[in-house]
C-alpha cells in the first residue's frame, strides 16, 4: 500500500470532554475496578478528592473522539477495515476527577510501510481546566496488506 | 508497599463474561463490531466476538494499581497486542519487576489467554515511594 508521509505532524483541533460520575462509575464496573475511591464518592472524598477518581485507562474515554478525528483523516488514509490494534502507551500526570473538564490534541506522529503493510502512530496530550498534562497518549496501528 | 527488583506482583485472573464485550464497548465508546457482533466476526475471518485490546490492557493497569496501592502509582504503561482475547476465558496477569530507581518500580508485564500471550513486550512505571 502506498502511504502519504506528507500528514506527519499534522496536528487537529482539540476535542473536550466533560468528565461525569457516572460516567466514570460506568467504565470502572465494565473493566472490574474495585478501588472504592472510583464508585463511592465519600469513600473518595475521605482520600482528600473532590468527587469519584477516574481509573488511569480512562484516558481511553476521554482521548477516543480526539483519537477518531485523526484515524478518519481522509488526508491520513488509514483503510479502517484492515486496520489493527498494534500497541499503546500512556503517560499519566494528575488523577482525572468528575466534574474535570480534559482538552486534547491529537497530531500524526508517523506514518510508514513495511513489506505492504502501513504502519500508523498517533499522539495525543490531554490537559485538565489548570493546565496540566492529565495523560499522553501513543496509539500505534497496522493496516495490513490487502 | 515495597517492590524490589525480582519481585513478582499479585497475578490478577479475570473471566469477561458473554456480553462483557458489549458492557465495555458502552463504557468506553468503541463500537467496533468485531467486538459486539458474533455474525459480523465471524464474516471477517475471526473465529467470534473478540475482546477489546484496551479491555485487555485495562486488566492488565488493574493488576498495577492493585501492587501499587491504588491508580496514583501508575505513571506509564506501554504495550503491544498479539493475536486476540476472546470473552469466557480465564485471562491472566502477571508482572516481574525488573528494577526500582528513585522510588520507581519498572515493571515487565504479560496478559495471557489459553497459553498464549495477548499483551506482551510491555513495560510499566510504577511510583512505590
Amino acid at each position: 500500500m502506498a502511504v502519504n508521509t506528507d500528514v506527519i505532524g499534522k496536528a487537529y483541533p482539540a476535542t473536550t470532554y466533560a468528565v461525569g460520575r457516572e460516567k466514570i462509575r460506568e467504565y470502572a464496573r465494565a473493566v472490574g475496578e474495585t478501588h472504592p475511591i472510583h464508585l463511592d464518592v465519600d469513600a473518595a472524598r475521605e482520600a482528600g478528592y473532590e468527587d469519584v477518581v477516574a481509573p488511569p485507562m480512562f484516558a481511553v474515554v476521554y482521548g477516543m473522539a480526539a483519537v477518531g478525528v485523526a484515524l478518519f483523516d481522509p488526508e491520513v488514509g488509514a483503510d479502517f477495515s484492515r486496520l489493527v490494534h498494534a500497541g499503546q502507551e500512556f503517560v499519566w500526570g494528575p488523577l482525572v476527577i468528575a466534574g474535570d473538564e480534559i482538552a486534547t490534541v491529537a497530531s500524526v506522529s508517523d506514518i510508514s510501510e513495511r513489506a505492504g503493510n502501513g504502519f500508523f502512530v498517533f499522539k495525543t496530550v490531554s490537559t485538565n481546566k489548570h493546565g496540566e498534562t492529565v495523560c499522553t497518549g501513543t496509539w500505534s496501528n497496522i493496516v495490513r496488506a490487502a | 508497599m515495597a517492590l524490589r527488583a525480582g519481585d513478582e506482583i499479585e497475578p490478577l485472573k479475570v473471566t469477561p463474561d458473554k456480553y462483557l464485550t458489549v458492557r465495555y464497548a458502552g463504557a468506553s465508546g468503541d463500537f467496533n463490531p468485531i467486538h459486539i457482533d458474533e455474525d459480523f466476526a465471524a464474516q471477517v475471518g475471526l473465529p467470534g466476538k473478540i475482546l477489546h485490546g484496551l479491555y485487555s490492557m485495562a486488566q492488565v493497569a488493574r493488576a498495577l494499581t492493585d501492587a501499587g496501592g491504588g491508580p496514583q502509582s501508575l505513571q506509564r504503561l506501554s504495550v503491544q497486542f498479539r493475536g486476540m482475547g476472546v470473552p469466557e476465558q480465564e485471562l491472566t496477569v502477571t508482572g516481574t519487576v525488573r528494577e526500582v530507581n528513585d522510588e520507581i518500580a519498572v515493571v515487565e508485564v504479560v496478559g495471557e489467554q489459553n497459553g498464549s500471550a495477548i499483551i506482551r513486550r510491555s513495560e510499566a512505571e510504577l511510583r512505590v515511594g
